[in-house]
């Protein structure tokens, strides 16, 4: 049998492109998690996940809210004593959890970061009414209504354009997509 | 007139037609000529990252590699999370000779090479170093007077820190708005997050994130908001509604673009900033009186 990598190690591998110190030299000062203006929505503080990663508690890293409630806004990043760039664990951690195809029920974030980058690939722009869809389905009757009455706003504001943009070089674009990553694997 | 690969982002060509317009009328009147890139595409905002990490510098490497081709030495974004996008695809580019490689390689496929050439930058910053403050007091017709404006920069403009500059307590938007005769108000939560996304695939945190910022903003006596990037805009404008019906609070404040206020101060009309659209009674006032 080989050898498996541990949790912890594969983290540690994915991040091993991103620019900060290694989660290794974490002090679990917990820096980042009173900085987080996102951390009462977390099912566990940023500092706690690291913590977790270490432990190689998989599972429970895996069925936690914490990465896909972050909104990468770099605040822990930039505070962080011992240089880790939290703010992109959190990318690392989203990646994964796409990757396994294992993440807590009832997120928008994974299907919606999905749906963003086909829409992208199928156009070369975003547009925000094709991303609606992703989330609609998800909203409650009041939430729909509320949503319905922003919507309309920005229409009779002029905000929202009626047809998706596609750029000129369509083709060539995907064939660039396709040498990073089969079409088909994306979606 | 100073040319600049100008690359406006999917944002300015929808839900922030009004920076758009806005961003370009001010560049026209200080002399700043901003040339849109050709046949550019989404740069991604936050949401390719999480899928793909190759593909997401790729997306950005294409902007940057054709504005390249335009022999122009500058690369301007007005959206933030745009500006983030491009500044570190291009520097992490530059510094990893084989992550370089991995791109080029797909970027073969519509026959561009990216180098690593271009120098990026946030349209604020430009308006700031290359024409500068004094330049822009010379310029001011309505100096906006008595309007007191909270001053919002939010995260990608200032976060992840690119050098050593000031991220926790900078001051250059306060500089700007004093310059257009405006009052800056000290507003603490100037960097802190808006929420990004999470508007959509978390709106409850989302929503307690802006009425955060526009609580602040109100108890400080701002008459407007002001923002560097739509995805702070949107969030702060248009849930503005669901804030109160979520909380029972009764928020009405309008959000501008830094462009909008700059363009009212410089006498460009209204309805050319994209301005008419806006609840701003208090920034017209200022104008007009
Ligand atoms: S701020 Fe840095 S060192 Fe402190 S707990 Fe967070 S990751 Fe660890
Ligand atoms: S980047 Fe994410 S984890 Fe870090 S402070 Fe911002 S929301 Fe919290």
């Amino acid at each position: 049998m080989t050898a498996e990598l541990s949790f912890s190690n594969e983290i540690i591998n994915m991040m091993y492109a991103t620019h900060g110190n290694p989660i290794s030299l974490c002090l679990q000062c917990g820096t980042c998690s009173g900085t987080c203006p996102a951390v009462e929505f977390m099912d566990h503080t940023p500092r706690a996940i690291i913590g977790m990663i270490r432990e190689n508690l998989k599972e429970e890293v895996l069925a936690s809210n914490t990465y896909w409630t972050c909104a990468s806004c770099y605040h822990c990043t930039v505070r962080c004593p011992a240089g880790i760039d939290i703010a992109d664990m959190m990318y690392v951690l989203k990646r994964y959890s796409i990757w396994k195809r294992s993440y807590k029920e009832g997120l928008i974030g994974p299907d919606f970061a999905e749906a963003f980058v086909k829409m992208v690939v199928n156009s070369g722009k975003s547009y925000e009414p094709i991303l609606a869809t992703t989330y609609l389905p998800r909203f409650t009757a009041a939430q729909l209504v509320q949503e319905a009455l922003t919507a309309t706003g920005l229409v009779l504001k002029g905000k929202m354009p009626l047809l998706p943009k596609k750029i000129r070089r369509l083709k060539n674009f995907q064939r660039m997509v396709k040498r990073i990553i089969p079409l088909g694997e994306a979606s | 007139m100073k040319q600049y690969a100008y690359y406006p982002g999917c944002s300015l060509e929808s839900l922030a037609k009004d920076y758009q317009l806005s961003a370009l009328e001010v560049s026209r009147a200080l002399g700043l000529e901003m040339r849109e890139i050709e046949d550019w595409n989404c740069c991604g905002a936050t949401a390719y990252f999480p899928v793909d990490e190759l593909l997401a510098y790729t997306l950005v490497a294409r902007n940057l590699a054709i504005a390249e081709k335009t022999g122009l030495t500058d690369f301007v974004a007005p959206c933030s999370a745009c500006f983030k996008n491009a500044y570190y695809t291009n520097a992490y580019l530059k510094k990893d000779p084989d992550l370089a490689d991995h791109v080029n390689f797909a970027l073969e496929e519509d026959n561009l090479h990216i180098a690593g050439i271009m120098n990026v930058r946030h349209l604020i910053e430009v308006i700031l170093e290359d024409v500068g403050l004094e330049e822009i007091r010379k310029r001011i017709a309505h100096p906006l007077k008595g309007l007191r404006i909270a001053p919002y920069y939010g995260c990608q403009i200032l976060r992840p820190r690119k050098d050593h500059e000031e991220v926790e307590n900078p001051r250059y938007f306060e500089d700007l708005l004093s310059a257009i005769g405006a009052e800056p108000l000290e507003y603490a939560s100037k960097t802190r997050c808006c929420g990004a996304s999470l508007i959509i695939t978390n709106r409850k945190a989302a929503l307690e994130m802006v009425r955060i910022l526009l609580k602040e903003a109100i108890d400080r006596g701002a008459d407007v908001i002001a923002t560097t990037c739509p995805m702070c805009n949107v969030n702060l404008q248009v849930y503005q509604s669901q804030v109160n019906r979520e909380f029972g609070t009764e928020y009405s404040i309008p959000v501008m673009y830094f462009t909008q206020l700059m363009g009212m101060a410089l006498g460009i009309a209204s309805h050319r900033l994209g301005v008419a659209r806006e609840p701003v009674p208090k920034a017209r006032e200022a104008v007009t009186a």
